[in-house]
């Protein structure tokens, strides 16, 4: 097992010193069971690697020179890794650049389309008051005090009209859906045929008749821009406010650990179900750790592999199909009837683990108090008296974190969440700590549980593409028991929705005065 | 028997025999004590009372018996209603004058009219309905 070369998802992407850096860990976890080391998985994922290791190589040289057989152990990158490994990131790139330009391109076509559009219905009603002056001037009958009143208000309404539409529509767009947004499509269709009979109407009562009515026409156009702002409640309606009654429930399991959450929704096409419930993804659920599955993957590994299976009939049997199912199906019994002890393994591996993370938290906990009270925060008095060994808080964190990082990086492999933390952002976010008075106690509470996945570092979360996968049309509604799923690289959430039912309720009226009371009396006497 | 016992509680039949106990009173120290306890009283609360069948009964009813004392001695058992002490009636009085009347400091003896719940009695007369197959 130590002459193994184990080839997982984050050791490739290292060079030497992180191989002997796993090694490591491993000639020193000597005495602990090893099954989970010896069948990782050989897993491609297409995650960017971490920033650099935990701890750089002076501490991992010292550890070298305790080691004995090192040189037998180490992860070496092989040439075939990396050919492969870069094959596959030309088509990951190739494929996102595609991906890429065909977003891009459909967004800046209906960027492009809805500034059209806006152009068209605010330049509207400014053609249908200045045309009149510039085709018949002389016909034109001169505007009175109650048109000059109209002017204002015609004014002011299209600056309500842009300043509305620039906050409802006119926002950064958080995410390209597959389909098109089908309430805005049918809102520009509603818009565009509004104008369009308005200018027909206007080109043939008014521009072929040549109207002298200047007053009318004003009036006209004030009517269009009220109906434009009618229009515009209505898009608030039923963009904005519809869906913010709930109306489901809808239940959202990661596949890969089953964490599980609720959310309640209101009437929203699965596109748009889907968009609010990754934003909820990314803000609730605790970070996709797949270091931590590797246990029950060897588990399962173990399970199968104990079991072989022969054909004694020999080949060129009939009912090939039938064949197999009875194979499988003696597989089946025969690992039930099998003794298996996997259970007691399972149980004592997990005491001994629970054990091994509150010995390494307490150590940790200790160290960084410890390490804190190092520092002292310098009052404005002071900082006069001593220039010297003023620091700030970047150096004070580098000059305090050599004393608690080997607890903080023995607690993060045992917890397996080595790999979602590297040595600049710990120093970082120990400066940051420092800076803002925060207790020792404030500045452990990132490590010692897996937060959102936003709180990690850029490459946890840049590069995610989500694939949405259901059965109904993504345009339609939400309905009750409709189950979709939001495929990611590395997993996927699995998403049913349940309708809230109707509630009934009744009401009871309660005299304040009725509220009275009698002591319970139950005496025993002895006589 | 068990079945015959189970077919008993579900209809709830008891039938209630009236006893005579005379219940010589013991001197201790400078108390007359009787030995056993007594619970209930029309200023009680009839809901607590373990041992009435009715549970609005305000009756009084021994609650304790302390074994070998004077009332074992006399046959008083526990969950007896006391009906008269005496020739008091004992059926409408407070708790407390239920016990005054129990120790009357000039009393040597008190005579208890109790009324016991027998299921030996109710037994027999099922046995006689219905008979053993």
């Amino acid at each position: 097992m130590d002459t193994e070369s184990t080839y997982s998802g984050y050791s490739y992407y290292s060079g030497r010193s992180r191989g002997s850096h796993r090694h490591g860990e491993r000639s020193r976890d000597r005495h602990k069971s090893r099954s989970k080391d010896s069948r990782s998985e050989k897993s491609v994922t297409i995650n960017t690697p971490p920033a650099e290791p935990l701890l750089g190589d002076s501490a991992v040289r010292g550890e070298q020179v305790q080691d004995d057989n090192w040189g037998e152990t180490t992860t070496a990158v092989t040439g075939t890794s990396e050919h492969s490994l870069s094959q596959e990131d030309i088509v990951r790139i190739t494929k996102d650049l595609e991906d890429s330009v065909g977003l891009d391109c459909r967004r800046y076509f209906t960027r492009t389309l809805a500034v059209i559009l806006g152009l068209l219905v605010f330049l509207t009603p400014l053609a249908f008051l200045v045309l009149p002056h510039l085709l018949w001037p002389e016909k034109l009958q001169s505007c009175g005090t109650a048109c000059e009143g109209l002017f204002i208000s015609v004014a002011f309404k299209l600056l309500i009209l842009l300043l509305a539409v620039w906050a409802l529509f006119f926002r950064p767009a958080r995410a390209g859906l597959p389909r098109v947004f089908v309430f805005r499509a049918l809102l520009a269709v509603l818009v565009l045929l509004f104008v369009v009979s308005y200018w027909l109407f206007y080109g043939v009562r008014i521009l072929d008749s040549q109207d002298e009515n200047y007053q009318g026409i004003v009036q006209y156009a004030v009517s269009l821009v009220d109906a434009l702002l009618f229009i515009h409640y209505l898009a608030i309606v039923l963009l904005e406010l519809r869906q913010l009654q709930p109306c489901f429930s809808v239940c959202v399991t990661r596949s890969t650990d089953g964490e599980t959450r609720h959310y309640n929704l209101g009437q929203l096409s699965i596109q748009r179900a889907a968009l609010a419930i990754i934003e909820h993804y990314y803000c609730d659920f605790p970070v996709h750790n797949p270091a931590l599955l590797s246990a029950s993957k060897s588990r399962a590994a173990k399970h199968l592999a104990g079991l072989k299976v022969y054909n004694v009939d020999g080949p060129g049997n009939n009912a090939a199909a039938g064949l197999a199912h009875s194979q499988s199906r003696a597989m089946i019994a025969a690992a039930a009837r099998r003794r298996d002890t996997s259970h007691n393994e399972l149980y004592y591996e997990e005491a001994e683990h629970e054990r091994r993370v509150r010995k390494r938290k307490a150590r940790l906990v200790v160290a960084v108090e410890e390490a804190f009270t190092h520092i002292k925060r310098m009052q404005e008095e002071e900082q006069k008296k001593a220039p010297g060994d003023v620091m700030d808080p970047r150096e004070a964190a580098q000059a305090i974190f050599p004393s608690m990082a080997r607890a903080l990086q023995k607690y993060l492999r045992t917890t397996k969440q080595q790999h979602c933390h590297s040595m600049e952002s710990i120093q970082q976010h120990l400066a940051f700590c420092i800076t803002n008075n925060m207790t020792p106690k404030a500045f452990l509470e990132s490590y010692l549980t897996p937060g959102p996945t936003l709180q990690y570092s850029r490459d946890h979360w840049l590069a995610r593409q989500w694939t949405l996968i259901s059965e109904a049309s993504v345009t339609s509604g939400l309905k009750d028991g409709s189950i979709f799923l939001l495929k990611c690289v590395d997993f996927s959430l699995v998403v049913t929705s349940k309708k809230i039912p109707y509630i009934q309720m009744s009401e009871e009226y309660i005299d304040p005065k009725s509220h009275k009371f009698v002591l319970r009396l139950q005496s025993e006497t002895s006589v | 028997m068990q079945e015959v016992v189970l077919l008993l509680t579900n209809f709830g039949f008891y039938s209630l025999k009236q006893q005579r106990i005379e219940i010589q009173k013991l001197r201790q120290g400078n108390n007359l004590i009787l030995g056993f306890s007594i619970g209930g009283g029309i200023d009680q609360d009839p809901g607590q009372n373990p041992f009435s069948e009715d549970k609005t009964d305000k009756g009084i009813y021994v609650t304790r018996i302390t074994p070998g004392g004077p009332a074992d001695v006399a046959g008083l058992m526990m969950g007896d209603k006391i009906m008269q002490v005496n020739g008091w009636d004992m059926t409408m009085v407070t708790h407390d004058k239920a016990r005054k009347r129990l120790t009357k400091k000039n009393e040597d003896v008190v005579r208890l009219l109790v009324t016991r719940k027998s299921l030996e009695e109710a037994v027999k007369q099922s046995m006689g309905g219905f008979p053993r197959p």
